[in-house]
C-alpha cells in the first residue's frame, strides 16, 4: 500500500467539564479517546456512528478547528500539530470541510457572493475582483448553480442549494481531501441524492480523497471503500465496505446494519439477527468501564466490563475490537458458508 | 474574440441580477416600514426635526434672536400672531429659540453617538471574540461604568471641568460606549460558536478577517436599532446637564438651558417651560418610535 494522504493515530480529544465560581475543571467529554485509521489517495473513507459518538469531532481536530488533546494527524505525511503558520496556509489549501447543516455553515448576513470570494482573498487566488468573479462563476458551475445566484443571499437558497454553496466554498482553494461531516443528512432525500452525485463526480474530477462522515449506512455503503464504526468516541471494527456489510463482526456494528430498512429479501436474509437494541448511547463525560458498548451488548461477558478489548484482526484490513471477535468472527463465515 | 465578448455578457447581465436584488431588499424593507404607521410616523418626525435644524436661519421668523439677543420692550409675551410660541425674559421668540436650540440637541446626539458607538462596538467585538483575559478586563470595566447612572457620571466629569457643551458632550460619550460594548460583547459570544465561523476558520481567516466580515455584519441590525432608540436617551441626558446648568451655557439656546430660565416664570409665565419641554418630548418620541419601526424591518430582512 502506498502512503496514505491522511493518517489519524491514537487521536484522543477531551473537552473540559466547568463548573463552580471559578471554573474548576470537574470532569472531561471524552468526545474522541484513541482514533486510529488512515485515508488512502483517491478513497472513500466512511466514519459511521450514533449521534455523540464523535464523529463530527474526529473532523473539526483533522481540519484544525479543535486541538487534539493528545495523539497525532499527518497529511501527506506531514505532521499537523508541527504546522507553523507558514505552512499552514498550505495545509488550508489541501484540507477542507463541508459542514453537516449550510444554513448555520453559511453566514445569513453575507450574499454568495462574498461567501465565495472570502478563499480567494485570504490566499490570494485572482488578482483582480473580475478575475475572482470569473473563478467564482466556476465555481458555481462546478457545483451546478446558474450564476445568477452569486448575488443572493443564503435565506433565499433552498437547503440543497445552501449546501452546494458550501461545497463550492470548499472548491474555493482548490483542496485535495474533503472532510464531509453528515454533508446531506439536513436534507431532504431528493435533494440527497443528487448531493451525492455531485460528490461522486467532483471526486472523480478533481481527484478528491473523502472523509465520509454520516449515520445513515446505506449511504455510506453505496460510496465508500472502507469504513470505521464509531461508539463513544471509540472505533470498534474497521474493514472494507464489503466485510461489514456482509460479514460483520462486532455486535455494535450487527445492530447498525440490523436496523437498517432493506428493500429485497436477498439482504433481508444476510442481515444479521442478534441484535442488542436496549438504551441510548451513555453519556461520554462517563462512558462504561471496559468495553464502551457492554450495557448494550446481548453477549457481553464479565471481562466486557473490565478489560478495554484489543484490536484483532478477522480479515485483511478488518479489525475488530470485542474480546469475542475470534468466535464471533467465526460464526459470520458460517453464515457465509450457509448462503 | 467570442470567449471574450460572451464573459463581457455575463459579466453586465449579473451586474443587471445584483441590482435586481439590492432593489428587491431594499423594497422589501421600505414596504414593510410603511406598513407599520407608527414607525412612519416616528420616521417623519426625526426627518422634520433634522430639516428644520439644518435649516433654521431659513425658516424661523427671527433668526437674530439665536444666540445673545436682548429686547426687553418685548419681553414676557404670551403666544400671539407675531410670536407663536411667545417670548422669554430677554424677549427673544421662543420658537426661534426652540428651533435653533434642536441644533444643539441633534449636534450633541450625533457627537456622543459617534464617538461611543464605534468605542463600544469595537471593545465589545474583541472581548466577545478573545474570551479569557481580555474579555475579563474590558467586561469588568464595563461594568463598573454601567454601574453608575449615566447622568450622575455626566454630572461628575461635568462639574469637575468649567461648564461647556463641549464637556457635556465628552461625559456623556465616555459613558455611552458601555452600553454598546455590553450588547456587542453578547452578540459576538453567541456568534463565535456559530459554524460560518468555524468554516472560516477552516478556510484560513484571521481572527480581525473574522470579527469584521462574519461578526461584525451580524451585530449591525441590533446596534442600529440601539442608536436610533439611545438618539432619545442622549438628548434627555444633555437637557438634563443644561437643566442643571452644567451642559451649553446661556446665551447659547439650548432646550435644558430653556425650560431651567423658565422655570423661575412659572406658572404665569407658562410657555417658557412649556414648548422646549414639549420640543424635547417630540425630538424623543420620533427616534423611539423609529427604532421600534427599524427593529421590524431589520428583523424581516433576517428572514429564515
Amino acid at each position: 500500500m502506498s502512503e496514505p494522504v491522511l493518517k489519524v493515530e491514537n487521536l484522543v480529544k477531551y473537552f473540559p467539564v466547568r463548573s463552580g465560581l471559578l471554573h474548576k475543571i470537574v470532569a472531561h467529554v471524552k468526545a474522541v479517546d484513541k482514533v486510529s485509521f488512515d485515508v488512502q489517495k483517491g478513497e472513500i473513507f466512511g466514519l459511521i456512528g450514533e449521534s455523540g459518538s464523535g464523529k463530527s469531532t474526529v473532523a473539526k481536530t483533522i481540519v484544525q478547528i479543535y486541538n487534539p488533546t493528545s495523539g497525532m494527524i499527518y497529511f501527506k505525511g506531514q505532521n499537523l500539530s508541527k504546522l507553523t503558520k507558514q505552512t499552514i496556509g498550505r495545509f488550508r489549501r489541501e484540507v477542507q470541510m463541508v459542514f453537516q447543516d449550510p444554513k448555520s455553515s453559511l453566514n445569513p448576513r453575507r450574499s454568495v457572493m462574498s461567501i465565495l470570494e472570502d478563499p480567494l482573498i485570504i490566499h490570494g487566488i485572482g488578482k483582480s475582483r473580475v478575475e475572482r468573479k470569473r473563478i467564482i462563476h466556476t465555481l458555481l458551475g462546478q457545483v451546478e448553480m446558474p450564476s445568477r445566484y452569486m448575488y443572493k443571499y443564503p435565506s433565499a437558497l433552498s437547503g440543497g442549494e445552501r449546501q452546494r454553496i458550501a461545497i463550492a466554498r470548499a472548491l474555493a482553494v482548490n483542496p485535495s481531501f474533503l472532510v464531509l461531516d453528515e454533508p446531506t443528512s439536513a436534507l431532504d432525500v431528493s435533494v440527497q441524492a443528487k448531493l451525492i452525485n455531485l460528490f461522486l463526480r467532483l471526486k472523480k474530477e478533481l481527484a478528491l480523497s473523502y472523509l465520509f462522515i454520516t449515520h445513515n449506512l446505506s449511504l455510506v455503503r453505496t460510496i465508500a471503500a472502507r469504513a470505521g464504526v464509531m461508539y463513544l468516541g471509540k472505533i470498534y471494527e474497521l474493514g472494507t465496505m464489503e466485510m461489514l456489510f456482509s460479514h460483520p463482526v462486532h455486535p455494535y456494528t450487527k445492530t447498525l446494519i440490523a436496523a437498517t430498512p432493506v428493500v429485497s429479501k436477498e439482504e433481508e436474509r444476510v442481515k444479521p439477527r442478534e441484535m442488542s437494541k436496549e438504551g441510548e448511547i451513555p453519556s461520554p463525560v462517563n462512558p462504561p468501564s471496559g468495553c464502551a458498548f457492554h450495557p448494550r451488548c446481548s453477549i457481553a461477558e464479565s471481562r466486557c466490563s473490565q478489560e478495554l478489548p484489543s484490536p484483532v484482526k478477522v480479515g485483511p484490513g478488518h479489525l475488530v475490537w470485542c474480546h469475542r471477535a475470534e468466535e464471533l468472527a467465526v460464526r459470520a463465515e458460517e453464515l457465509v458458508v450457509l448462503e | 474574440m467570442s470567449t471574450r465578448a460572451s464573459h463581457h455578457q455575463v459579466t453586465t447581465g449579473l451586474n443587471e441580477t445584483r441590482w435586481m436584488i439590492i432593489k428587491d431588499r431594499l423594497g422589501r424593507g421600505w414596504y414593510k416600514f410603511r406598513r407599520n404607521p407608527i414607525s412612519l410616523v416616528g420616521g417623519v418626525m426625526v426627518l422634520l426635526c433634522v430639516f428644520l435644524a439644518i435649516f433654521a436661519p431659513y425658516v424661523t421668523p427671527y433668526p437674530k434672536h439665536a444666540g445673545a439677543f436682548t429686547d426687553f420692550q418685548n419681553a414676557f409675551q404670551a403666544p400671539s400672531k407675531s410670536h407663536w410660541l411667545g417670548t422669554d425674559a430677554l424677549g427673544c421668540d421662543v420658537f426661534t429659540r426652540i428651533i435653533f436650540g434642536s441644533r444643539i440637541s441633534l449636534m450633541l446626539t450625533a457627537v456622543v453617538l459617534g464617538i461611543s458607538v464605534p468605542v463600544g462596538v469595537f471593545l465589545g467585538l474583541i472581548s466577545g471574540y478573545m474570551g479569557g483575559k481580555t474579555e475579563t478586563v474590558i467586561m469588568r470595566v464595563t461594568d463598573v461604568f454601567l454601574s453608575l447612572p449615566a447622568l450622575v457620571m455626566a454630572l461628575a466629569i461635568c462639574a469637575a471641568f468649567t461648564p461647556s457643551i463641549d464637556k457635556a458632550m465628552l461625559a456623556v460619550a465616555s459613558i455611552w460606549w458601555t452600553w454598546h460594548c455590553r450588547l456587542v460583547n453578547g452578540i459576538t459570544r453567541s456568534i463565535k460558536t456559530e459554524e460560518f465561523v468555524q468554516a472560516s476558520k477552516v478556510l484560513g481567516a484571521s481572527p480581525l478577517r473574522i470579527i469584521f466580515k462574519d461578526i461584525l455584519p451580524n451585530c449591525a441590525s441590533p446596534v442600529i436599532v440601539k442608536i436610533t432608540l439611545d438618539a432619545g436617551f442622549v438628548i434627555l441626558v444633555g437637557a438634563g446637564l443644561s437643566f442643571l446648568g452644567l451642559g451649553a451655557q446661556p446665551p447659547a439656546e439650548d432646550l435644558g438651558t430653556m425650560i431651567s430660565f423658565g422655570a423661575k416664570y412659572l406658572p404665569e409665565r407658562w410657555w417658557m417651560t412649556v414648548f422646549p419641554s414639549l420640543a424635547i418630548f417630540f425630538i424623543i418620541l420620533g427616534f423611539n418610535l423609529l427604532g421600534d419601526g427599524l427593529r421590524d424591518v431589520l428583523a424581516v430582512e433576517e428572514g429564515v
